[in-house]
Parts: structure tokens; sequence; C-alpha cells
């Protein structure tokens, strides 16, 4: 595993997070959400730093963060692109859209592209059943998006 | 205390509010099978996550069947514990559990010892009908510990263990359905993790996912060796154990046989790590006496309560938590060390035996024992002071495959010099014993007083910490001991806040002390073995002649002959250590 340090500033700001939740075990996902805010991704180091601050072991950290897919340890890319596989987007296609994305980004989900520009993730309904399938870029919404638009999206953020 | 009226099996029987069914069924002596629950009664350590389900049971008026181990009994509540809907579900849940287990029990570690096994056995399953995917794990094999994650069937067993009992924390559930496995932190392996090795993970490991790393073989290769000299060294509490892996009671002594065995085994010396226990005391002691009367002459700064230092567990415990302490603990070495450093040089020399020509093999109920004798401090130029560490379980097994009929073995005695020893050795094996062989030698050296009674009953039990007052003629000496980690952080914290009121305090890693130690038989979560091991310890110390540390003979020789005195120079060098910051703080760079 590559070993990133933390600066003292990010460091401070990482603990004032725990700090914000009083130090609670039991707001252990809470301070995750934010730590993969502020970081974009959490590595290693940023779980040490969260297990020791709230007095849990980072192996209960670890567990934590490899339960839940919203949790990533690589770094997104600059653009993360996420794909719904909620049932209704799954039924009209969305797969073929992935493997539309996999091809033209040359990568595999989960992961970022050499560049940094673009990760590839995949979740479960975002609540907008009415637009399968649905395609997330960053923030911004896509509604039935079909393969051959795929293309199309991709073009948006590297003009 | 409120009481319910419950129907099990067709049993009217009273219980109290709040009890499971399982418990219940229990009370009544209904047998029901479980597999992930686990209750170390005498011990108050209990698993019931309620994830097998092997244990469920019909009850009237509810729709599905009822995990008996998590399911509070209401009154009137009525059970049927063996209908054919619970035998089928049973045995689905356990063919479920099966589909996806490797099937090799013939070359498993586990093989005849596994709670998975036995199962399958009594309920006779002959053929699996469901097959799934294998899992594919790598294998991770540390000094002393291998985790085959294939066979874990996440009972959360070494969970419970690791987190709630030894707040160690290196294991958790990580990642989620079928890939989820017990793992430490970033699934890195257990030696790049916070792991103790104390063992209590094997201890309860219900299938061959834990296990010990076995050196038999290499002991077989090294007795079989004429240019060797092997020198082996037993620790107290697998006196007390060993007979059960030959169907001996829980509780009986085996001592004599022990040597019997291990010199049919072709060991050339066969020596007592209670020896070194009695050395350990003489360091140990004279430690514990010069911090005191620094400290009573108003010297600032000295670092009391002592604490013991003869669990390697705990050893590896405070070096990845508490680093900040390391100046608290005494330097001696354990035993164990202390016996290798003493063969490898006064013994070696004695019988004109080069260095490398001596192997020294210890048998341990401990795993931490495997890793602590790996440790680059404790050799001398690449020679180790001990060679190879095997558990009560190894030994057994290295007894079976000799062909040795252990039972008919007569009773024999230790070779001497290294196998001498006193009662005040042989109470190192359980939890409160080191301790009081401490307080038996310090007792006099301090007061130059003879003691008129030896046995110190405030000082021995089970529970997790005890505390007691000893009286050094007019000087209240206070006595603290935990056993099992959680416990000792306790006493680690009180420290660290300065609300310690202790002078000494005796920390054992294991639940029980050595006699609950990761290498021991298998206890299969019936703790009231460990009471009988305890009882026998005590027992083997009532039936010595000598006890009390300072008054065995060969180790008066050995000061006179070649330490001089306890904390001389030659002991420092051969008996003491130091330690080492294993925490992993978070570097910051600018």
């Amino acid at each position: 595993m590559a070993k990133i340090k933390l600066s003292a500033e990010r460091l401070d700001e990482l603990k004032a997070v725990c700090k914000s939740f009083n130090n609670e075990k039991g707001e252990l996902i809470n301070v995750l959400h934010q730590a993969q805010g502020i970081f974009g991704y959490l590595p290693a180091e940023v779980q040490e730093v969260i297990a020791r601050e709230l007095h849990i072991s980072v192996a209960h950290v670890y567990g934590v963060v490899s339960f839940y897919s919203f949790f990533s340890m690589l770094p997104k890319g600059e653009h993360p692109v996420s794909i719904c596989l909620g049932t209704a987007c799954y039924v009209r296609g969305a797969e073929k859209v992935i493997d539309e994305f996999k091809k033209h980004l040359k990568i595999n989900v989960g992961e970022t592209t050499p560049d940094g520009k673009f990760s590839l993730a995949c979740l479960r309904c975002v609540g907008a059943c009415g637009l399968a399938p649905v395609v997330l870029v960053g923030e911004k919404v896509y509604g039935r998006v079909s393969p051959d638009g795929v293309k199309d999206i991709i073009e948006e953020y590297t003009r | 205390m409120e009481t319910i009226k419950i129907t099990i099996d067709n049993k009217v029987i009273e219980v109290a509010k709040g009890t499971t069914i399982l418990k219940a069924a229990r009370e009544a002596e209904i047998h029901i099978p479980t597999l992930c629950y686990l209750h170390l009664h005498d011990l108050n350590i209990e698993n019931k996550p309620g994830g097998c389900r092997v244990c469920v049971v019909e009850v009237q008026g509810r729709r599905n069947l009822a995990p008996a181990c998590v399911t509070e009994c209401t009154d009137g509540m009525v059970i049927n514990t063996h209908n054919i809907r619970v035998l089928n579900a049973r045995k689905t849940v356990l063919e479920l559990i099966l589909s996806d287990h490797p099937t090799d029990c013939l070359i498993c570690a586990k093989n005849g010892n596994c709670e998975l096994q036995t199962m399958a056995q009594e309920f006779g399953i002959r053929e699996l009908h469901y097959e799934g995917e294998q899992s594919t794990y790598r294998e991770d094999t540390s000094p002393a510990i291998i985790r085959d994650v294939d066979k874990c069937i996440m009972c959360r067993r070494c969970e419970m263990m690791c987190n709630d009992v030894q707040t160690v924390g290196a294991l958790s559930a990580v990642n989620r359905g079928f890939m989820s496995v017990v793992a430490p932190a970033f699934e890195m392996n257990l030696d790049h993790s916070v792991c103790t090795y104390c063992g209590q993970c094997v201890a309860v490991c219900p299938t061959g996912a834990l296990t010990e790393v076995d050196h038999t073989n290499a002991i077989i290769r090294a007795l079989a060796d004429p240019t060797k000299t092997v020198v082996v060294q037993t620790a107290p509490a697998v006196r007390a154990a060993l007979g059960e892996e030959f169907g001996m009671e829980p509780g009986t002594l085996v001592t004599g046989k022990l040597v019997a065995a291990l010199r049919r085994l072709g060991f050339n010396y066969v020596f007592d790590t209670d020896f070194a226990a009695d050395l350990t005391i003489m360091e140990e002691g004279t430690e514990l006496l010069d911090r005191l009367t620094r400290h009573l002459n108003g010297e600032k700064d000295v670092p009391l309560p002592i604490l013991t230092s003869c669990c390697p567990g705990w050893v590896n415990f405070f070096e990845h938590q508490f680093p900040d302490m390391m100046d608290i603990p005494s330097t001696a070495r354990s035993p164990q060390q202390m016996f290798g450093a003493i063969a490898k040089t006064y013994f070696a020399n004695k019988i004109d035996v080069k260095r490398e020509d001596m192997v020294v093999v210890s048998i341990m109920p401990c795993l931490a024992k495997k890793y602590e004798c790996t440790r680059e401090e404790f050799s001398t130029d690449g020679n180790p002071d001990v060679d190879f560490s095997i558990s009560t379980r190894e030994l057994a097994h290295l007894i079976k495959q000799a062909n040795i009929n252990f039972n008919a073995l007569p009773d024999e005695e230790f070779d001497n010099p290294l196998g001498e020893s006193t009662g005040a050795a042989v109470i190192f094996g359980t939890t409160g014993g080191v301790i009081e062989a401490a307080v038996r030698t310090a007792y006099e050296l301090h007061t130059g007083k003879k003691l008129e009674r030896v046995d110190f009953t405030e000082l021995r039990g089970m529970e997790f910490i005890r505390s007691a007052t000893i009286d050094f003629n007019g000087l209240p000496i206070n006595i603290g001991i935990a056993h099992g980690l959680g416990n000792a952080r306790k006493l680690l914290q009180d420290i660290k806040d300065g609300k310690s009121e202790f002078h000494a305090i005796e920390i054992m890693a294991c639940p029980g002390g050595c006699i609950g130690g990761g290498g021991q038989p298998l206890h299969h979560g019936d703790s009231s073995i460990l009471k009988a091991r305890q009882k026998a310890i005590y027992q083997e110390d009532a039936g010595k002649t000598i006890r009390k540390s300072h008054e065995n003979p060969y180790i008066v020789q050995l000061y006179e002959e070649f330490l001089g005195k306890p904390l001389s120079e030659k002991s420092h060098h051969l008996l003491h250590t130091h330690y080492f910051d294993k925490s992993k703080e978070i570097k910051v760079v600018e």
C-alpha cells in the first residue's frame, strides 16, 4: 500500500471533524463521511487518525470502511462517474452504460484513470428512477443515458 | 428475583426473567447444539452474535424458528427443541455452512479437534447438497499464529476475544457478503498488526481458521541429529493440562509422566522452566525491593508500581499500546528466555558443548512464546537462546507420533541442575502466582525474617482484577493483579492517570494466566477446566518441600558459580531486557 503523509494542517482538520462529533465512537460513520468529503477518499493514514481520536481499533474502522461501498480507499478522479445500478436503472440497461464507460475510459469499476481525471463507481438508487438509467458525474445528474450518449458525457469534461 | 414458567420439550420449568432459551434448556439438561455461541462461565466471557443459526428451536405461536442463544424466554412460552422442523432446519443451516467450507479435514491442523467437524458427525452429514463457491483467501503465517480464513465460519469468537476481552483490536470483520473475512486492519498480515500473539483467538476458534505455527517436525529433526545436544524446558502450566490430551480428567498433574515422555522422545536433558521462574523471582523480586527502597528513601521519579514482565503477550501489548510507559515494567526477561540464556552459557560451559551445537526447546502453554524466542535481542550472533517453542498441544502430538503410551509411563524426575524448582515457581502457571512467588522472596529478603505462612490466599482466585495489601513487617505493600489484557488496560490507565496506589502489579495476558494460555489443550467453552488446572497448580506447590525461590539450592549455586548476585552486570546482560516502541504513530510532514 502506497503510504501517504498527512500535513499538519490536514491532520488538524481531521481531528476537528472527530471533535465536532465529540470523539464518540458511535459517530464513526458520520466522521468517515466527512473525512471522505475532505480527502476525497479514506487512505489508511486517515483511518488510523480517526481510530485514535475515537478510541477504537484501526481494524474496526477498516471493517466499516470496507463494508460500505460508499467509502473508498482509492483516490477518486477529478470527475467521479457513478452509475446507478438500482433495480429501475438496471432493467433499463445500466450495465451496458457501464461497459461503455469502461471501454472509453479504459478502467474498471473502482478505478481511476492514470491522468486522475475520471474514476468509475457504481451506486444503488439515487431516487430518480423516472430518469433511469441515471449517471452522476460529480454532483451533476444525467438521466435516460444510453450507451451511445456516454461518449458525449465524457467529452463534456475533456474539452 | 422474578421468575417465569416455560414449557420446554413438555417439561415445565421455572427460570429467572431474562433467561435465554438456550440457558433455560441447559438448566433443564436439554442439549441444544451451538456453534458460534461461547460462554466461559467462570470468566464471565460470552459470545452470542446469533449468527450461525444452528441453535434454532420452535416456539409455539411464533411464525419462524427462534435462535435459542439470543431469544429470551417469556412467561408461558412453549418450546420444542427437537421436532422434525427444527432438526431439518438445523441440518440445512449446517449444510449451508459446509457449502463453502474446505473438506480437507484429513490434513487439517484441527482434525479431530474441530467443533464443525464434530457437529457434522453428530448431525450425520454424509453428503453435501449445496455446492457453493469456495473462498480462496491467502494464508497468513506469522511467527506464532496461522490464519486460514477459508476455514472461517464467521462465528466472531476470535473478534470477541481480541476486542472485548483483550482490547487488542487486531481483528475485525471486513468487507461484505461472500467476501467478508475476519482480518487485521487493511487486511495486512498479522505480523504487521497490533496482534500480541496471546493466542486467545486460536483458543476459541471452532475450526481450523486460526491455528498455531507448528514446530514439531523441526524438533524431530533436531532430535535425530547426533551432532546436537537437545535441551528441553517445560513451563509450569503444561503439567496441569497435558493429561487432558490423553483422556485424563482436567486438573490431573502429570509432571512425572511429562518428564518420562520427554526423555523417551530423546531429549538429552529434561529441564524445567520452573528453575528459571525461581531465577526470575530473584531478579524481579530484587528489582522490586530496589525500587521500593529508593522510593522510601525519598528518591523522586522511581517508576512505581513495578509490573511483572514474564508474559510475552503482555510485553507485546504494552509495546504496541502504552509505549510511553515502558519504564514501569520490570526489565527481567521471561523464564523461557532466562532459561535459554543460562542453558547456552552456564550449562553449555559445564557440559563442554558449543553454543551452536546446543538446541533449546521449550514446551509452553503459550503462542506468544513462539514469537518471543525469535526476538533479535534474545540471540547471540544470530543464534537464538531458545530455538523452538512448542505448545502443550504440539507436545501431545509429538508424544502420540512417537508411539509413547503416555498414560502407562512411570513418574520420573527432572535432570539437574536446571530441573530443580520450588513451589513458588510452579504457581507462575496461574493468575496471581508470579506475584505470590515474588512476595514470598521479597518479604524474607526485605525483613530478614522467616515467613510463617507461605500461602497468600488473598492473592489467589479467578476474579479479573484483584488487590491485596501485604504487611512487610510494618510496611504495607499494595499488590494488584490483572489477567486478560482488557483488565490490564484498566490498571495501566489508572497508572497513567496517576490514580494507582499499587507498588507492584502482576499481569497475565490470558484469562486465568498460563493455565488458560493460547497453546493449551482446547477447552471448547468449558471454563471449569481452567479452574481444575488452577487447583492442580496450587496442589503441586503445596506438595513441594521448598516453596521459596531463594531457597532453591541450584539457584544459590548458579549465583555463587556464575552470576554473582541479582542485578549484577552479568545478570543484566543475560537475564534482563529492554522494550521497543511498536506503536504506529502518524508521522506528520510539513
